[in-house]
């Protein structure tokens, strides 16, 4: 039987009258990349603190690795690593201290603590800066330390809460490339949020899209991309004026076409497969085809046709949003 | 298991212990203020040199008013500082040991807030580490940090003038024994009173609440046979008395400490330490948790 390695159902989180999660049910596989998006106050960190058994739900139940979070919330917690959003690595200590104070939490044998410790400097090089005292760091090597001390113990599940915020492309990339890696050298599965588009685009295979406490859509980028109206496929034509319309409308894939002069506009799902059979359809109609252009719609368009953010600020005034975020701020810190 | 236990306390209390020696700012900040109180008001306010007669009055008085007034001075002495050939110097010093360790103690709660603002907390939290292991880490590392300022001040006293008279080993091993369990009561009390406090701003003005009223209702300055009655009361039951007192009678009274009332110090003392630690440990269950 194929284990889960997070399943939630139905979690709800109050915090003094402010549902800051709502009816939040989903579940991650093995070795997945799963990543939760939603703009700030959506109901993310709130639901990592829940999985990490930082905060109880309201309601619904949880397990992660096999074990339910309120019941066995010490066997969670051997199981699991968690970078947190801030930064919490000792700026006192030097690195290798800051990892060997993670290992003796987590009771991994001294030897064994400083054998993985090595290992780890490596893996994030880390390794000339191993004695230096972490305030002489720069916010990525901070934020490299950080993922590494979540390693120490070997967690099989990764939590990651905004892994990339406030860092410079360089060191964004280099973050994406570790994460990968974990998961492909050493099995994790990690469960990560972001509000960065293009970080949950090309890293997640698949993505909960959260907003206000609330899961919109759950699905690999692909197809929540594809499922949105389709991908937009421009020809440049010539040749006879009378082409069948449609023809090329009962394609497979073909949504809608919009002929202009020489131009015609295609809406297709899956426009990748749907281009070729467009193109031989033209080309057996005896239409030549000069280019060929085709756009996918980015997760940005698909985010802000499931959250709606221009419609917010009618539904809710500007103070009720703003005490929300206060108050779900304030119950944070 | 408790093996266990112990590695987990001894992981957070060297993380502290390496951050407080690494930045002599933080020591000496906690030793200026009773270097200052022991100088300045030690040495101006004598207490005892009341008792004293000038050399000059002394020898215009007939001999037999001169020994007679001795006796009845050196009884006075006796009753209130626990022995006739005290001075008020070498009391008030061991008073500052005691009080050091009280500031130091502050810190401990700080330390909490810090931690939860840095997400350090966090941190610890989601280790599989017993939620005690946490308190009692912050309440070792406390001690540790109070005994080394509360040492350091005793030979700052000696360097200025304080007496000291330890009758054996045995005698000054209850001395450190004082200073210990002093520490862990009062760290562990300061926890207890401020682990609901999330700034670190509200801890400050907490531990300026806390810390003058506990440094005057002991016997820190005075005896507390000189005050009245409610305020001795109160005084009984602040652990800084039992520890300064304990102290007293090891480290300055020499041979003449009374065995009684090192015992009923040290039971009291004992009692004041498993207390609050059991009440932080209880408290800090809940408290630590997000909500």
């Amino acid at each position: 039987m194929n284990l889960k390695a997070i399943v939630a159902q139905g979690l709800r989180k109050v915090f003094g009258g402010v549902v800051a999660v709502d009816n939040v049910s989903f579940a991650v596989e093995e070795k997945e990349i799963f990543g939760f998006l939603g703009p700030n106050g959506a109901g993310k960190t709130t639901t990592i603190n829940i999985l990490t058994t930082l905060t109880r739900p309201s309601a619904g139940r949880a397990e992660v690795g096999g074990y339910d979070v309120v019941e066995s919330p010490d066997r969670v917690r051997e199981i699991i690593g968690l970078a947190p959003q801030e930064l919490t690595v000792d700026d006192e200590l030097t690195g290798l201290e800051n990892i060997m104070l993670q290992a003796a939490l987590y009771h991994v044998p001294r030897e064994e603590a400083r054998r993985r410790a090595r290992e780890i400097l490596e893996l994030f090089e880390l390794e000339r800066f191993a004695n230096k005292k972490v305030e002489t760091y720069s916010g990525g090597m901070k934020k490299r330390l950080e993922l590494g001390c979540t390693l120490i113990h070997d967690p099989k599940i990764l939590f990651l809460d905004e892994p990339t915020l406030g860092l410079d492309v360089q060191t964004r990339a280099a973050i994406w490339s570790y994460i990968k890696r974990l998961v492909e050298e050493r099995d994790v599965t990690v469960f990560m949020t972001t509000h960065y588009m293009d970080e949950a685009d090309s890293l997640c295979d698949r993505i909960a899209i959260i907003d206000r406490g609330m899961i919109r859509a759950i699905d690999s980028p692909y197809n929540l991309k594809s499922a949105l109206n389709g991908d937009i496929i421009e020809l440049e034509i010539s040749g006879p004026d009378g082409f069948s319309a449609q023809s090329l409308k009962a394609l497979p894939g073909v949504v809608d076409i919009v002929p202009r002069k020489d131009l015609l506009v295609v809406k297709a799902l899956r426009g990748e497969e749907t281009l070729p059979t467009i193109v031989s359809e033209l080309v057996k109609q005896g239409v030549g085809v000069r280019r060929v252009e085709m756009k996918r719609p980015t997760l940005d368009e698909v985010f802000l046709e499931l959250t709606g953010k221009k419609l917010r600020d009618i539904e809710e005034s500007r103070e009720d949003a703003m005490r929300r975020r206060m108050t779900i701020r304030r119950m944070r810190s | 298991m408790i093996s266990v236990r112990i590695s987990e306390i001894v992981a957070i209390t060297s993380r502290e212990i390496k951050k407080w020696y690494r930045s002599p700012i933080l020591l000496f900040m906690a030793i200026v203020q009773p270097f200052l109180w022991m100088s300045l008001y030690g040495k101006a306010f004598n207490l005892t040199g009341l008792f004293r007669i000038p050399s000059d009055i002394l020898e215009q008085l007939p001999p037999e008013t001169t020994s007679k007034f001795a006796a009845i001075a050196n009884e006075i002495l006796a009753k209130f500082f626990g022995a006739s050939d005290i001075d008020f110097f070498s009391y008030i010093a061991v008073g500052m040991m005691g009080v050091v360790l009280l500031f130091t103690s502050m810190f401990s709660g700080m330390s909490v807030a810090w931690d939860r603002r840095l997400g350090f907390l966090n941190r610890l939290l989601i280790a599989p580490i017993d939620r005690s292991s946490i308190i009692l880490g912050k309440v070792a590392s406390s001690v540790i940090r109070g005994v080394a300022q509360s040492l350091l001040v005793m030979l700052i006293g000696l360097a200025l003038g304080m007496k000291l008279r330890v009758a054996g080993p045995v005698e000054f091993a209850i001395a450190l024994l004082a200073m210990t369990l002093l520490g862990a009561s009062l760290s562990a009390l300061i926890i207890s009173v401020t682990i609901r406090l999330k700034s670190w701003e509200s801890h400050i003005a907490m531990s300026n609440l806390l810390n003058l009223p506990l440094m005057f209702t002991s016997s820190a300055l005075y005896p507390i046979t000189l005050m009245p009655e409610w305020l001795r009361a109160v005084a009984i039951v602040n652990p800084l008395t039992h520890g300064i007192e304990l102290m007293r009678q090891t480290l300055i009274l020499g041979a003449t400490y009374t065995s009684a009332e090192v015992l009923w110090h040290l039971s009291l003392l004992s009692g004041f330490a498993l207390a609050s630690s059991v009440l932080g440990i209880y408290l800090s269950d809940s408290a630590l948790r997000k909500t």
